[in-house]
């Protein structure tokens, strides 16, 4: 058996992966229209003329400036029933969407990493800690996100906050298992016979050998607030309806399907890439970084 | 007894996938086996014994393939037969037992049902008669218990026991062929002098043929009657036992059997009148599991342990697994907390430190683990590792950089391999990392458990020499922990003989081995495998007809 290249090579293994590839090309794609929305012929997205609704993809029409006076535009994708451009809102809605997956993902992961590691290394902490998770996770989560919006102003940081909370326990059942095999390691034991202490045992050994599954974890917990995102907004829980995220316009398209079907069409069609461009990238790393993966193959 | 042999390889090759470190798993090797003869092969890891076991079963892994050369099982070649065929024959004309009997048998049936299962899929024997047949076989493997057996489930049986099943599955179909792969490697001492003796006579109750995989030239000479000596896929020599093990012709085999240590216990060289440097006073340890939901219930891992170690003398503690010597390092090292008594470093009970005083200590003594891949943190760099303990005591990084370079030289590796990865060594490697990682804080103190046990014999024995010649040279105290009491002999001064918990037997290692007193100890004594045999020994002359002593 080939003992080849485990730690830093599993990284250049990961980007050599198809899935990796194609996962992370198009999320990068996203990324990049997101960033650069106002560069790349939009308008402000809530910028309305009733004179240009339902239009279809490709259509010129007018939109009436913040001034008073009408500027013509070009309608990429069409527009919705009040004139507003739908590629301009599809392109500032991806910013929500790529911004609340990231930052759910980030936070749960934050706090389930932290708990999961206070409840594997603290004896005492960790049958409370792990009864609370198992809680948390008896509840629906798109029920505990509603629950938690509505408590709350609607605002970015609150939606992104009430869908990271239901994904913590998943994180931090992980962390804990990982948590309990790495303190058993022998290179664990050996550090504290050399003397490390307890805290820097945490953050040289334990720690950099827990990243690669929780990277993988991680990604899940993305393409599952993004899509919760979109259900809270098309439920009318999620951000106000002036701010354009996909949920919201498809929420407004669905009264007005039938004249203008594309406004359904492409929001959905950009979450449902988005989603698949991040389980890809998930299910590659989790391949590439799977220590198990070498002698799988 | 029939003239043709049960199974007979003629310039068998198997090659390996592109990309690997040789062209070949064998390399044109011929070998036969008669009826109601053992053959031991023998060899190192990566030798190829065991691509030759699973080529003969038709078991070669994806990518491996035979190349050239026949496999004749009873004058069938192997090579060129079906799938199909191969299945009929692996049940009904060759078995085969591997090392590891808990991933060999199936988790979620009882044992009852997988013998049963053999006979319902290859014979037509009804059910009473199957039941009748297996009970016959767990009587003939020495399992007499047969109605608890059967309906036991793999991890309810001990190592020992789950080899008996084993083999009782292997030979249900009375095959003419056994393969043993390391049967006996994962088995405490005393089980494996039990299932070597039973496969003896079960060998020679049913004629068959059997061909015995190992590492160990110590079972070599207590079950081969012929052996073959494999080395990076090739044969390197074959012949009868007392010929190969007595006067070796080839250099390689001649490094082999030179590098069995002996059983005889070398003189003691420290001074008996020296202070302890390390003491353990009636230490007791006890594990008390359960809680929350659980029932309570307390294992007792020590139990009033009390030893000594003085500088510059290695003290062996030696027992079966399960007999608390790890336990005991653990608590030497308050890697774990002893339940009563006390360990005293240089008359201080360690119990009582903390905080600075316990950090002052950790410096003092160190220890290298059995298992060389899973003590060296896969994800850092070798001198990241090795250095770890000198900047934990505030060392700068580049002296200390500096010093693991020298230890890296005096462990005999290349300075290089400071800025690689541990995947990147073979275990022998590792293990010598790891005794470079004990060594770079200068300890007085140097606990090996089990250090060798998982190394090839040539690479063990090289690893005995340098932790005896470091012993002497750092003027270190050891704690050299084994089961192999060959090793141990070897290596130590005093011997503590170690058996539930207790210590059994505790003196100098000439007295402990040579005249042993308690049972514990007698029994470990006779269970070590070749222990009667007069291997070659370097300085003798390999045509002498009464090899003896050099």
């Amino acid at each position: 058996m080939t003992d080849a290249a485990r730690s830093d090579s599993s990284w250049r293994r990961a980007l050599a992966s198809g899935a990796v590839r194609a996962g992370g090309g198009l999320l990068l794609a996203l990324a990049t229209l997101a960033l650069f929305a106002p560069w790349l012929g939009t308008v402000d997205p809530t910028l309305f003329d009733t004179a240009s609704a339902n239009l279809r993809p490709g259509a010129l029409g007018t939109v009436l400036t913040p001034d008073g006076g009408s500027a013509p535009h070009l309608f990429i994708l069409g527009s919705d029933a009040y004139g507003r451009d739908l590629y301009s809102r599809v392109l500032y809605g991806a910013r929500v969407s790529l911004a609340v997956g990231l930052f759910a993902a980030l936070l749960a992961l934050a706090a389930g990493t932290l708990i999961g590691i206070a409840a594997g290394t603290l004896r005492r902490a960790d049958g409370a800690l792990m009864r609370v998770m198992d809680g948390l996770m008896a509840l629906p989560a798109i029920l505990v996100a509603i629950a938690l919006v509505a408590l709350w102003r609607a605002s970015l940081g609150a939606v992104i906050v009430a869908i990271a909370i239901p994904e913590i326990p998943r994180v931090a059942r992980l962390a804990r298992s990982l948590a309990l095999a790495l303190r058993e390691e022998l290179f664990v034991d050996a550090a504290r016979a050399l003397g490390t202490p307890a805290w820097r045992i945490m953050q040289r050994h334990i720690l950099p050998n827990m990243l690669a599954p929780l990277l993988v974890q991680g990604s899940y917990v993305c393409a599952s607030a993004i899509l919760v995102e979109a259900i809270l907004s098309f439920l009318g829980v999620g951000l106000p309806p002036e701010i354009p995220t996909w949920g919201n316009i498809m929420a407004e398209a669905r009264l007005h399907f039938s004249e203008a079907p594309y406004n359904l069409f492409f929001p959905g069609a950009f979450l449902a890439a988005t989603v698949l461009a991040v389980n890809l990238l998930g299910d590659g790393l989790r391949d590439a970084l799977d220590p198990r993966a070498l002698e799988r193959r | 007894m029939s003239a043709s042999p049960v199974l007979e390889l003629k310039g068998l090759s198997v090659a390996l996938p592109a990309g690997a470190d040789r062209a070949h798993a064998l390399d044109g090797v011929s070998l036969s086996v008669m009826r109601g003869e053992t053959l031991c092969l023998a060899g190192e890891s990566g030798s190829g014994k065991s691509a030759l076991a699973l080529a003969v079963m038709g078991l070669l892994p994806r990518g491996l393939r035979i190349s050239a050369g026949q496999v004749l099982l009873e004058g069938e070649d192997l090579a060129r037969a079906t799938e199909a065929r191969l299945r009929e024959l692996r049940a009904r004309r060759m078995a085969m037992i591997f090392q590891e009997p808990m991933s060999a048998l199936n988790p979620v049936l009882s044992c009852g049902a997988q013998l049963d299962e053999v006979l319902a899929v290859h014979t037509r024997l009804s059910a009473p008669e199957r039941r009748r047949r297996v009970d016959e076989m767990l009587g003939e493997v020495g399992l007499a218990d047969a109605p608890r057996m059967l309906a036991a489930y793999p991890h309810q049986l001990s190592g020992g026991q789950r080899q008996r099943v084993m083999i009782a599955m292997a030979l249900l179909l009375e095959p003419a062929l056994l393969i043993a792969d390391e049967p006996t490697t994962a088995l405490d001492t005393t089980t494996q002098a039990q299932i070597l003796a039973l496969l003896g006579s079960l060998k020679a109750r049913h004629g068959m043929a059997v061909v015995f995989i190992t590492h160990d030239l110590g079972v070599v000479a207590d079950v081969a009657d012929r052996v073959a000596v494999l080395r990076r896929g090739e044969l390197v020599e074959a012949g009868a036992r007392d010929e190969l093990l007595r006067a070796p012709r080839h250099e390689y085999t001649r490094a082999l059997v030179a590098s069995l240590p002996r059983l005889e216990p070398r003189a003691a060289q420290s001074d008996a009148a020296a202070s302890p440097l390390l003491a353990a006073e009636r230490v007791s340890k006890t594990y008390a599991g359960g809680g929350w939901f659980g029932r309570r219930r307390e294992v007792t891992a020590l139990q009033d342990v009390s030893l000594e170690l003085r500088r510059g003398e290695t003290l062996g503690i030696v027992g079966e697994s399960g007999s608390g010597k790890s336990t005991l390092a653990r608590c030497l090292l308050r890697l774990t907390d002893a339940t009563q008594g006390a360990i005293r470093y240089a008359g201080e009970d360690i119990g009582a430190l903390s905080g600075t005083a316990l950090r002052a200590l950790r410096k003092k003594m160190q220890i290298v683990f059995q298992d060389p891949y899973r003590s060296l943190d896969p994800r850092r760099r070798v001198g990241d590792s090795i250095i770890e303990g000198p900047l934990n005591y505030g060392a700068p990084r580049a002296a200390a950089l500096e010093r693991a370079r020298r230890l890296l030289a005096l462990v005999r590796m290349n300075p290089d391999a400071l800025g690689r990865y541990p995947h990147q060594f073979s275990g022998g490697e590792r293990q010598r990392i790891c005794i470079a990682r004990a060594l770079a804080l200068e300890p007085e103190v140097l606990i090996a458990d089990e250090a060798v046990s998982a190394l090839d014999v040539s690479v063990q024995a090289q690893v005995l020499e340098l932790l005896d010649e470091l012993r002497e040279r750092l003027a270190l105290a050891l704690v050299f922990i084994t089961h192999d009491l060959r090793a141990a002999a070897r290596l130590c001064d005093r011997v503590a003989v170690m058996s539930h918990g207790r210590v059994v037997e505790y003196g100098g290692a000439r007295e402990v081995l040579l005249t042993p007193q308690h049972a514990a100890t007698r029994e470990l004594l006779a269970a070590v495998p070749g222990r009667a045999y007069q291997f070659w020994q370097p300085g003798t002359s390999p045509r002498n007809d009464s090899p003896g002593r050099g």
